[in-house]
Formats: structure tokens, C-alpha cells, sequence
């Protein structure tokens, strides 16, 4: 509580901070300035500690007639925020979107709009959105298998117990907020799965049991509770987080990458927002070939996500064994999915490939 | 083609230059000729061509070619006896310095033609038999034009109005409406021949009591006034001195575009300092009162610039002059030559000072051809008199209702050796239609141009500019499309016409140049005023774009600094002050 409390403070803090800069600088017939951190990739640098961070490119919006509407609407999202604070309570960035209808001509027309504006603010503040009381509309991931989750109650603050081994053939769903959470577990490793359908294969058969693991799914890129989720708890019981994604340079570019080190858009959180143990289990170039595995050829889209990783990614420019699949896989311009892998049978995943690769786990991609 | 005032040394050599001149030139006709081709029977051998080739007189070429003087149908020829006798009354109150009052009364003398309907033209137009088997329908009409110049002396009277190329303004270098000394005489030639009337004349000297009257006819053959009557009369009119004009002549009277009211209106724009009456056939009265009571400065007479005399005209001058040497004929009679520049000539050409008595042809041609070669200044510029930018657009303002006016008066400048000035106006907004292609206004010397536009210089200036980047629309080679309307003058000696009916300017290069010039700075003027307007509205959109947004910001801030109303509102105000200042940069 007193950590969060804190996490509060900052936000709250640097709300009241920008908010006096504007007013003094106001008040002396200067036009006020507002300055936040670049985020996209070509403003990070991969830090050694395992994380994308932001470097030192900032834009500064300075009030003048062509930014006085997105400045109004910044100030008032600011405003939100710190009332949202002051009566503890929160609001969905849809909700967001909806509160700003009361602004008059200064309203958002989409929420994409009202996001980036949640974005900027949160790197201005160099707080995740969730210190602002936003909260994502997207679920986090889904958890089965040897874990214990320690939440509590909502309204008595009552201490309860989630056993992950107990929701039979569904799974326990990751909460948007994820700090107050505690764990125990005996599990061996941690595997986090891209598609639902496969983890829906392993939780079926209680893989978890036979591997003694915790099963993630991460739905398409994780999300930032799933992110912190997954951290949170590599961090505590210290296991190895082990990642089984499609053979596609979307599986390692954006699922792998965005899990490990974190995205270029969220960089001034990312150093709490990934999971820099885990690594590469596969579906690899090298398993196209070792498990004979039906493909597909890449697309043009494809071609262009895994030449702009080996060009613009600092995570991969910084490991060579990286580089080296990844020109692999452009080389043999072919893609393999999970499911692939049922070309051997449906079973042939837990009965044969996962032993095999965990037997290797030393020689996963970083 | 003014022949008021005549100079009495020109009265004298009449016979020998002008006629002469042009009736040499006009022995070439071809009319006889084609008549000869016509015929059937033995071929023809040179003496039989020998017995039918004989002089044709001006008249008689020009009662044949009436379209090159402008009366080439019933409208246009009413037209321009109308104008032909307003460019003169003009011309000579101006002379001798009387603000003009001119009145222009045109009486239907037969039954009014029925215009065709819109439908029976259209039907027309498709193919469709005209209702009326005459093709075309003409009226007759009495023509009265009433100045209060200084009358004529009677003797002139008959050389005047009945015989072409007769004029004080040929052979002088000086501004003026008429030129050559066709236009009068033409116009009652043509009264002559379609109605058989004779021309009647009124003339009063400030000095007589009386009136002169006099009745006259050409005679076409020999290019000779016939007076047919002539009397002293009381002068009815209540000026001290003046003229009357009265033609009865074919034609037919139209309003609207090319028409003898907008002529009239035209000239109110030029004349600033003339009055104008116009009394229409149905009896309608238009009276323009004079907007200036100041006569415009008299233009000053120059003598020819060597460069602008070519060889033909440089052979009589040597014939007629008085002068005795060619050194001496040279500096005498032509402006800018002076002795150093007589050195020149004669030292291009290898000759020395001859007699010109007796001078062979030769040597006088290698002088000429040596003029050409010799750096001579240009003419002086003092004899022209432009309307002046200011006049300009006030005509302009008062005849359109714009919201923006501009004027430029070009520098003199030199064509052939002839000094002249170009000015343009240009009005735009307001009224004016947006829709439309621009109105153009011409006018040489003064006079207005309603014909022709294409094949004149001015327009072809105009359709080459790029509109587009003065904010108007415009297809490739046309006029522009927008509010706009253009006064163009061009004042010269010497305007050169395309054609003796004096309807569009000819192309000389340095013309147009000076033209392109002129109506590029209008264009110019106009594209700052317009984008001036642009920035005042955008201004204006910013402002209130800014009073918008910004209480927003005052409310956030008073929300997260926990302000009064009190500093809310100041921190507002002085935020908007800190934009508006800076809008126009951000």
C-alpha cells in the first residue's frame, strides 16, 4: 500500500509540477511549454540491464495557435487525472474518451486521440498510465498451472487465495493492476504462449502438471499488466521464463521483443514492464527444419517487420545470435505457426517437441 | 479623323502630299482587274488593259471598302459615324481649350426593325427559314452631333466634311483622337450613298453673331466637296461658339455591347472632363455631366524622330521642304538631330552636305539608310498627355463598384521613332461579378475600342499573362475569370492601328512590352491587396480559434492549482493576449 501510495505521489506531484510551470510562465506574458520524451523506437536504447530506455530526444509543445486545442486538451486530461487521484478511483481510457465529451468544441472526436494524449501525459509524468488512474481497456493474459496468487478482497482488504491448478479447463485471468499481487509456487519454469489456442491444447491436457510449469497466454503482444504480471513474478519466485511463439518475425519481433525488453511507445516505463529473464524457445528456423514443419511463405509485410528489427531494433542489433536467425528466416522466406506442429499429431507438441526444446533450455535465443 | 483646325500652310499643300501620297498607293486597287477576269471574249492585250486602267480616287476606293473605315453593317456603321464626329468635336474644344459639351441625338426616321425573339434566333441558328426574306433589315436615321468647339472657319467647311484625307492631324506629331482625316467625311459618304441625303453642317465663330449653314455632298470620282447650299442662319444653341453635325445615313440601332450607348458611357470614363448628352432613337435622355472642371494639359506638337520616317515619307519631306541643304534639313525638321549627329549620318552614309535641289534620289536613300545606324536620342515625351492615375481610378470608381482600385502610368516609351505612354487601372471585388471572365476596357487616345479585342495588342498582353498567381482563375490563353476589370489607354503621336477603322492596337513589341508592364503592376497591386485580405480574415479565424481553446486551459489550471475564479481569468486573459500577439507567425 505504501508503494502505491507513492506511485500516487509521483503522478499527483508531477501533475501539480507542470500545472504551476504553466501558470508561472503564463502569468509573466510567456507562452508555456510543455516538453515530453520522444517514444518510438528511434528514441531508445537497449540497456544492458535487459530493458528498451529512453534516450535523450525530447519535443517541446509550446502553446501558440496551432497547438491551443491539443494543449487545452492536454490540461484537461491532466485535470481528470488528478481528481481521479484525489477520490481514488479510476477511469477505462474508453471512459476517458467519454468524460472529454463534456469539453465542449475541446472534446476528442476518437479515442486514439484521447490515448495519445494519455501517452503523452504519462511520459511527461515518466508514470504508467495506471498511476494516472487510466486504466486499459485490454485484458491482461491467462494463467493456469502450479501457482498460487495472493490477492485480496476489494472491500475488506481480506487476503485470498487463487490457485491456478484449479480452474479446470478455463484459467485465471491476469487484473489490469497487477502490484498488489503476491505468489507462491514450486513451479520449474515459466511458459508464456502466443496463441490461445495452443495454451487452450496445454491447459487441456494439464501439461502443467507433467512439466511442473506455470502456462501464460499472451494473446498477440502482451500487454503491460501481463508484462508486469509475468516480471513480478520471475521476479519473486526466480524461474526461468521460457517463450513459445509463432515462427514469424510478428511472433519474435513484436510478441518476443515486447515481452523481454518492453515497446518503443511505453519506453519510460519499460524498465518495470518486461521481463528481461525470458527467453527464446521457439517455433526457431532452426525447428522449421528439425520438426519438418509445413510453412507458408512470408509476406511482404513480414519481409519488411524483420529487415526493419535487424535495421532499427536496438534489442536484436545488440545480439548477434538474434541477427543471425532473423536473417535466417528472411533467407528461407518461410514462416511456421505453433499449430504447425499438429502436422505430427495433436499431442505431438507436449509429447515430443516441449520435452525436446526444454531439454536444450541453455541454448534458447536470448 | 478630326480636320478642325486647320493650320493654313497645311491648307496650302493639301493637294500636293496627302492625296497625292495615297493616291499613288492606291493606283494598285485591284477592282478594275477582276472586272476584266470576268469578262468573256478575246483575250486581252496591253492596249486594251491600257484603256481601262485609270486613277481611282479615295473615295471612290473607299465608298468600295467602306468595312476598312468601319461601316461594314447597318449597327457598326452608326456607330462610327457616332464616333467619328465625337472623336473631332473632342478634339477641337480641346485645341483650343473649351470644356466639351457634346450632345448626340439620334432620330429614327422609317419604321423600327422588330428585333427577332430569342426563339426565332435560336430557330435561327438551327437551320430554321428567317421569317423575313430581307437579310438583313436596316433603318434610317438622322444623326445631329452638337459640340461647343470653336466652329469652322466657312471657307474649310466643305474641304472638311466632304472629302477624305483632308485633316490638320496627318502631318503633325501630337496626341490626338483623329489621325489620318478619313472619319467625318467617310461618315456622310456613307450617309450619301445609302440615303442619297447630303450632309449638313452648322458652324458659329465666337466673333459672328450668326451662323454658318451649309449642305454638302462628295463628289466619289474626284474627291472634291459639293456644296449644294450654304446660308447664314441663326445658331440656336446656347454656347458662343460650336458645330453641328446632321447625317441621315442607313443603320440600326441596338443596345447593349458594342452599342452607341456604351460607346457614349466609354468615353465619360476617358473624358473625365467632358460632358455628354445622348438622346436615343425611342427619345430617352442620358446625360453625363463632366466629373472635372479642369481641361487636361494641351499635348505639345513634335517633330518626326528620324527613326519613326520611312523611306517613301523621308523622299517628300527632302520634296517639300523649304529647307536647302540636307544638313540643314535634317536638323530643321526632325526632332533630337543636331549637327554632331548630322556628322554621323553623312560620315555612315560617305556623303557630304549636298544641295537638296538638286539631290539624286540615291544619295537621299543612302542617308536614310545611314539614319538607321547612327545612335539617336529618343523623341521627346512632353507630347503626350496621359489621363493620370488618378483620374483613372476615380472613372473607374464611379462606373464600377469595386472594393479595390488601382492605377499605374507608365513611363513614356518609343516605338519607331514615336513616343508613347501606356496606363492601366484595374478594379476588383465588390460588385463585380465573380463568375465572369474580366471586363477589359480599351482606349487610344482617349477614344474607346469596342471591337476587335482579340486582334489587339492589349488583349493579347492580357490572355498571355499568368493569372494564376495574382489569385485569378484562367485557362491556358484567355482572359482570366474573376472579379476584375482593366482600363487600358495607350497615348500616342502615332497609335498604331491594325486597320483604318481603328479598332485594335497593333502588335509592336515595345508596346506590348510596355503594356505587360503596366498591367503586371496593377495585377501585382492586386495580388498584395488580395492576399492582404486573406491574412485579416485569417487573423480574425485564429482569434477565434484561440478565445475557443484557451478557457479550457484556464479551467484545468484552476482545477489542478486549485485557483480563485479571479486568477483563473487573469491567467486566461493574459494568455490570449500572449497569442494574439504571436498568431501571425504560429
Amino acid at each position: 500500500m505504501a508503494k502505491k501510495d507513492m506511485a500516487d505521489n509521483k503522478a499527483a506531484v508531477g501533475i501539480h509540477k507542470t500545472a504551476k510551470e504553466i501558470y508561472d510562465k503564463a502569468l509573466k506574458g510567456q507562452k508555456p511549454q510543455l516538453k515530453m520524451p520522444i517514444r518510438s523506437l528511434g528514441n531508445v536504447t537497449y540497456k544492458k540491464e535487459g530493458y528498451l530506455s529512453l534516450s535523450n530526444q525530447y519535443k517541446t509543445r509550446t502553446l501558440t495557435y496551432n497547438t491551443v486545442k491539443g494543449f487545452a486538451q492536454t490540461l484537461k486530461m491532466m485535470s481528470a487525472s488528478k481528481e481521479l487521484i484525489d477520490t481514488d478511483d479510476h477511469a477505462s481510457k474508453r471512459e476517458m474518451y467519454y468524460i472529454s465529451k463534456n469539453w465542449g468544441p475541446a472534446r476528442f472526436d476518437e479515442q486514439p486521440e484521447s490515448d495519445t494524449v494519455m501517452d503523452d501525459i504519462e511520459a511527461m509524468m515518466c508514470v504508467n498510465r495506471e498511476q494516472l488512474r487510466f486504466l486499459p481497456e485490454e485484458k491482461g493474459g491467462e494463467v493456469a498451472g502450479q501457482l498460487i496468487v495472493m490477492d485480496r478482497d476489494r472491500d475488506t482488504a481480506k487476503p485470498i487465495k487463487i490457485d491456478c491448478t484449479g480452474f479446470g479447463s478455463g484459467a485465471y485471468s491476469i487484473p489490469s493492476s497487477v502490484e498488489h499481487l503476491g505468489f507462491q509456487t514450486k513451479a520449474k519454469f515459466i511458459l508464456c504462449i502466443e496463441t490461445a489456442g495452443m495454451f487452450q491444447r496445454l491447459v487441456a491436457h494439464n501439461y502443467w502438471r507433467k512439466a511442473n510449469c506455470i502456462l501464460i497466454s499472451m494473446g498477440g503482444v502482451p500487454t503491460r499488466a501481463t508484462r508486469r504480471f509475468v516480471r513480478r513474478l520471475a521476479d519473486s519466485i526466480k524461474i526461468p521464463v521460457y517463450t513459445f511463439v509463432d515462427g514469424d518475425p510478428y511472433g519474435v519481433a513484436n510478441i518476443y521483443r515486447t515481452l523481454k525488453v518492453g515497446s518503443g511507445n511505453a519506453a519510460h516505463i519499460n524498465e518495470f514492464f518486461c521481463v528481461p529473464t525470458a527467453t527464446f524457445m521457439g517455433i526457431t528456423p532452426q525447428d522449421v527444419n528439425d520438426y519438418k514443419l509445413p510453412t507458408h511463405p512470408l509476406k511482404e509485410v513480414d519481409i519488411k517487420r524483420a529487415k526493419d528489427a535487424l535495421k532499427n531494433d536496438p534489442f536484436f542489433k545488440f545480439h548477434k545470435p538474434w541477427v543471425a536467425a532473423i536473417e535466417a528466416m528472411i533467407k528461407s522466406g518461410v514462416r511456421a505457426e505453433q499449430q504447425a506442429l499438429a502436422k505430427h499429431g495433436l499431442n505431438y507438441v507436449m509429447d515430443v517437441y516441449l520435452p525436446e526444446k526444454l531439454k536444450k533450455a541453455d541454448k534458447f535465443l536470448p | 479623323m478630326g480636320k478642325r483646325k486647320v493650320v493654313q500652310k497645311e491648307v496650302l499643300t493639301e493637294e500636293k502630299t496627302s492625296v497625292k501620297e495615297k493616291g499613288k498607293a492606291l493606283k494598285v486597287a485591284p477592282e478594275p482587274r477582276m472586272k476584266a477576269h470576268k469578262k468573256k471574249g478575246p483575250a486581252e492585250n496591253a492596249e486594251s488593259l491600257a484603256k481601262k486602267q485609270r486613277e481611282i480616287s479615295v473615295s471612290e476606293f473607299f465608298a468600295k471598302n467602306r468595312h476598312l473605315l468601319g461601316f461594314d453593317n447597318p449597327k457598326k456603321a452608326l456607330l462610327t459615324a457616332v464616333k467619328e464626329a465625337i472623336d473631332n468635336s473632342l478634339d477641337a474644344c480641346e485645341e483650343s481649350e473649351i470644356l466639351p459639351e457634346i450632345t448626340v441625338k439620334l432620330v429614327r426616321l422609317s419604321a423600327k426593325v422588330v428585333e427577332p425573339t430569342p426563339e426565332e434566333e435560336a430557330a435561327l441558328a438551327k437551320g430554321g427559314k428567317p421569317k423575313k426574306k430581307n437579310p438583313t433589315p436596316t433603318e434610317k436615321y438622322c444623326l445631329t452631333v452638337i459640340d461647343n468647339g470653336p466652329g469652322i472657319v466657312p471657307a474649310q467647311i466643305p474641304k472638311i466634311f466632304a472629302k477624305l484625307l483632308y485633316g490638320s492631324k496627318f502631318h503633325r506629331l501630337k496626341m490626338s483622337r483623329g489621325q489620318q482625316g478619313i472619319g467625318i467625311a467617310a461618315a456622310g459618304m456613307y450617309g450619301q450613298m445609302t440615303t442619297g441625303k447630303p450632309m449638313r453642317v452648322y458652324s458659329k465663330l465666337p466673333k459672328n453673331p450668326k451662323a454658318t449653314f451649309v449642305e454638302l455632298q462628295i463628289d466619289t470620282k474626284t474627291n472634291k466637296p459639293d456644296v449644294l447650299q450654304e446660308k447664314e442662319v441663326a445658331w440656336t444653341e446656347k454656347t458662343s461658339s460650336g458645330t453641328i453635325v446632321e447625317i441621315t445615313l442607313e443603320g440600326r440601332y441596338q443596345r447593349g455591347r458594342q452599342s452607341i450607348d456604351e460607346f457614349v458611357l466609354l468615353n465619360t470614363l476617358s473624358n473625365p472632363h467632358a460632358s455628354f448628352k445622348f438622346v436615343d432613337p425611342d427619345g430617352e435622355i442620358f446625360d453625363y455631366p463632366r466629373k472635372i472642371e479642369e481641361l487636361p494639359p494641351l499635348p505639345s506638337e513634335i517633330k518626326p524622330h528620324p527613326y519613326g520616317v520611312e523611306l517613301g515619307r523621308f523622299h517628300q519631306m527632302v520634296a517639300d521642304t523649304s529647307q536647302k541643304t540636307m544638313r540643314q534639313f535634317l536638323t530643321k525638321e526632325f526632332s533630337r538631330v543636331s549637327d554632331k549627329v548630322v556628322d554621323e549620318i553623312f560620315k555612315e552614309a560617305g556623303v557630304k552636305d549636298f544641295s537638296l535641289a538638286s539631290a539624286q534620289s540615291d544619295k537621299v536613300t543612302s542617308v536614310h539608310e545611314a539614319i538607321k545606324k547612327v545612335p539617336i536620342m529618343n523623341p521627346p515625351t512632353d507630347c503626350i498627355v496621359p489621363i493620370g492615375e488618378e483620374l483613372l481610378t476615380e472613372t473607374l470608381r464611379n462606373q464600377t463598384k469595386a472594393e479595390f482600385y488601382t492605377a499605374i502610368t507608365r513611363p513614356p516609351s518609343v516605338y519607331r521613332g514615336n513616343p508613347f505612354v501606356v496606363e492601366c487601372a484595374l478594379a476588383f471585388g465588390g460588385e463585380l461579378r465573380g463568375d465572369e471572365a474580366m471586363t477589359v476596357f480599351r482606349f487610344a487616345n482617349r477614344v474607346p475600342l469596342q471591337f476587335q479585342p482579340a486582334a489587339c495588342a492589349t488583349l493579347r498582353v492580357i490572355t498571355k499573362a499568368d493569372w494564376k498567381n495574382y489569385g485569378l482563375n484562367q485557362q491556358k490563353n484567355s482572359l482570366p475569370v474573376g472579379p476584375v476589370a482593366v482600363v487600358i489607354h495607350v497615348a500616342s503621336v502615332w497609335v498604331p492601328f491594325t486597320s483604318e477603322s481603328k479598332e485594335a492596337i497593333a502588335d509592336y513589341p515595345e508596346i506590348k512590352q510596355e503594356i505587360r508592364l503596366a498591367v503586371l503592376e496593377c495585377a501585382r497591386r492586386l495580388s498584395v491587396h488580395v492576399s492582404r485580405g486573406r491574412r485579416a480574415d485569417e487573423a480574425e479565424r485564429k482569434a477565434n480559434y484561440i478565445d475557443t481553446y484557451i478557457p479550457f486551459i484556464g479551467e484545468a489550471l484552476q482545477a489542478m492549482l486549485t485557483l480563485s475564479d479571479k486568477e483563473r481569468d487573469k491567467v486566461v486573459a493574459t494568455l490570449r493576449d500572449t497569442l494574439e500577439k504571436g498568431k501571425l507567425d504560429g
